[in-house]
């Protein structure tokens, strides 16, 4: 018989942990009734012009590879983009790449920038991906334990103090998933002081960027004095144009990084989707109000659940990016993991632990307001007569 | 006038006032003000809710009738349509461009019904020179809510 403990590898098999929600799942895929605000997806469809402009792409028989980098046409169109909603100026050719969703783009960019040994900074709580990839490229992560008293927000002493003279990388995840936080322009001049000196890269993950609320848009730290030259912003379709199982994201950074990525890129997946690549350039083109109308819909769910929670006793600060609350679950006295899993058995409602995107966050939950509002208020009731239940 | 409370209560007449404070982010009692403001003036006219008639059994039926009209001296089409719009069979009344000229909604209990109210109130009147009646057969779409096929959450309880 074969023996798998000694054929599978040992980093994987062994470093790199299940994610965390495993577990609920399985719970929840066995109960009847279960109203979840558990998704990091949006529930609206695809806007209709967007899947059209798919189906005309497989009519017209557009199912070959595209170029390595993607369709030219719309390299130049997340290059215009960029420009348009956040001063970015990115060539079409050299130095933007369209990736099989914002996860490859992450993936290959640690790959082509982390070597064994180097560190690279994650500030957590913040999307599980980052942690096992560096991982698996040989690097260590060095966990920057973001803070509830900043909104979640990095600090430039908070990153200043985990910088040695082996960090090659920053992961940079704002707007935040889980936390909902964002930089806005001061917060993102302190960090960039602290780097532009060094030879550290930034790896931007913006996949939200086109979700913020409030009086300030997103701004791209690659936007800021002195930092296009070191970062790599990562983005995509999925969030903005509800648009996740297309699987399209894309890569944008000064060429020689792209060129090796680009490489990693051509191995591994050849091109992205093709009629996603259609797809997206009608999204880019004349997907503009598709983005405010879900925005406007998400931000009337948004200010309902931090309202809910808030009325519910819970500290829930409020959420200026993506489309997650983290409300603190200290009025419970519960761990993140109890809470979520006697919050399934009892009141059937799925929530997903705080510490499921790191350690600093344990006494959390994230509830996604990717839901109708109706389908909110009702969690949130159940919530509530949860937490009246354990007292 | 607030157009975002508008706009919410288009999409849910239900929302109740403490519900459009959360959501706007003002007072309940400038929500309330505000509401008052779009009903004096005329824009909210009312709150309905919207019915797929045809779950039930003895469901109504509806037409739409293409009127051709003659002018009247002074008051154009108002006269008529104001007169049509009267009835209580009849659930809109439109003034249209192109091949026609009213656009009326009619509805009753059997098609018979919605038929004999065209030829005995409508056709037989002066000014009215032509009708064309078109039965609605199905229903697919109703005041911005789809009535077949609701889409269902196919996302799991869980992803991150």
């Amino acid at each position: 018989m074969i023996d798998y403990t000694k054929v599978l590898s040992r980093m994987v098999s062994q470093d790199i942990k299940p994610s965390g929600i495993r577990k609920y799942f399985d719970i929840a895929e066995s109960m009847e009734g279960v109203i979840s605000l558990g998704v990091g997806e949006p529930d609206f469809p695809t806007p209709w012009h967007i899947k059209s402009a798919g189906i005309q792409s497989l009519e017209q028989s557009k199912t070959k590879y595209t170029a390595n980098a993607g369709l030219l046409a719309l390299r130049g169109e997340i290059s215009k983009f960029l420009s348009r909603k956040y001063g970015l100026e990115y060539q079409p050719k050299g130095e933007v790449l369209v990736t099989v969703g914002g996860s490859e783009g992450i993936d290959n960019a640690i790959r082509a920038i982390v070597s064994r040994g180097d560190e690279v900074i994650i500030p957590q709580p913040s999307f599980v991906c980052y942690e096992p990839l560096v991982r698996l490229a040989g690097g260590v992560p060095v966990i920057i334990d973001l803070k509830a008293e900043n909104e979640f927000r990095l600090t430039a002493a908070e990153l200043r103090e985990k910088i040695t003279d082996k960090t090659k990388m920053l992961i940079f995840p704002f707007p935040c998933n889980p936390t909902g936080a964002i930089m806005e322009r001061e917060d993102l001049e302190a960090i960039a002081e602290v780097l532009r000196e060094t030879n550290i890269v930034v790896l931007s993950d913006e996949i939200y960027s086109e979700l913020t609320y409030g009086e300030s848009t997103h701004v791209s730290i690659a936007s800021i004095d002195g930092m296009w030259e070191r970062t790599i912003v990562i983005n995509g379709f999925s969030k903005t144009y509800s648009m996740t199982g297309w699987r399209l994201g894309y890569v944008c950074a000064p060429a020689p990084i792209i060129e090796q990525i680009t490489k990693i890129h051509q191995f591994a997946i050849m091109s992205a989707p093709t009629t996603a690549q259609y797809a997206a350039i009608e999204a880019l083109k004349n997907g503009d109000s598709d983005i405010e109308r879900m925005k406007a819909e998400y931000d009337v769910r948004r200010r309902i659940m931090v309202n809910g929670f808030r009325k519910l006793g819970m500290d829930c600060f409020e959420p200026r990016g993506a489309f997650y609350t983290f409300p603190s679950i200290k009025v419970s006295g519960l761990s993140s993991d109890d809470f979520c899993e006697q919050l399934l058995y009892s009141q059937k409602v799925a929530v997903v632990p705080g510490n499921a995107f790191g350690a600093s966050g344990e006494g959390f939950i994230r509830a996604s307001y990717c839901y109708s509002t109706d389908h909110i208020k009702e969690a949130i009731d159940r919530i509530g007569k949860f937490l009246k239940e354990i007292k | 006038m607030n157009i975002q409370i508008l706009n919410l209560l288009a999409k849910n007449a239900r929302y109740t006032v403490s519900d459009l404070a959360v959501m706007t982010g003002l007072d309940e009692a400038e929500v309330e003000a505000n509401i008052k403001e779009l009903e004096v003036a005329g824009l909210i006219r009312g709150y309905k809710a919207v019915i797929d008639w045809e779950r039930l059994d003895n469901a109504y039926v509806s037409a739409v009738i293409e009127l051709k009209v003659v002018p009247q001296d002074e008051y154009g089409f108002e006269k008529v349509a104001e007169n049509i719009m009267k009835y209580n069979e009849v659930e809109s009344v439109y003034l249209m461009s192109g091949t026609y000229d009213l656009c009326v909604i009619v509805k009753g209990k059997t098609f018979h019904e919605v038929a004999m109210f065209v030829a005995k109130e409508l056709a037989t009147k002066h000014e009215i020179t032509s009708t064309a009646t078109h039965f609605v057969l199905r229903r697919y779409k109703e005041l911005d809510v789809e009535l077949v096929n609701t889409e269902k959450d196919e996302r799991g309880a869980y992803s991150l």
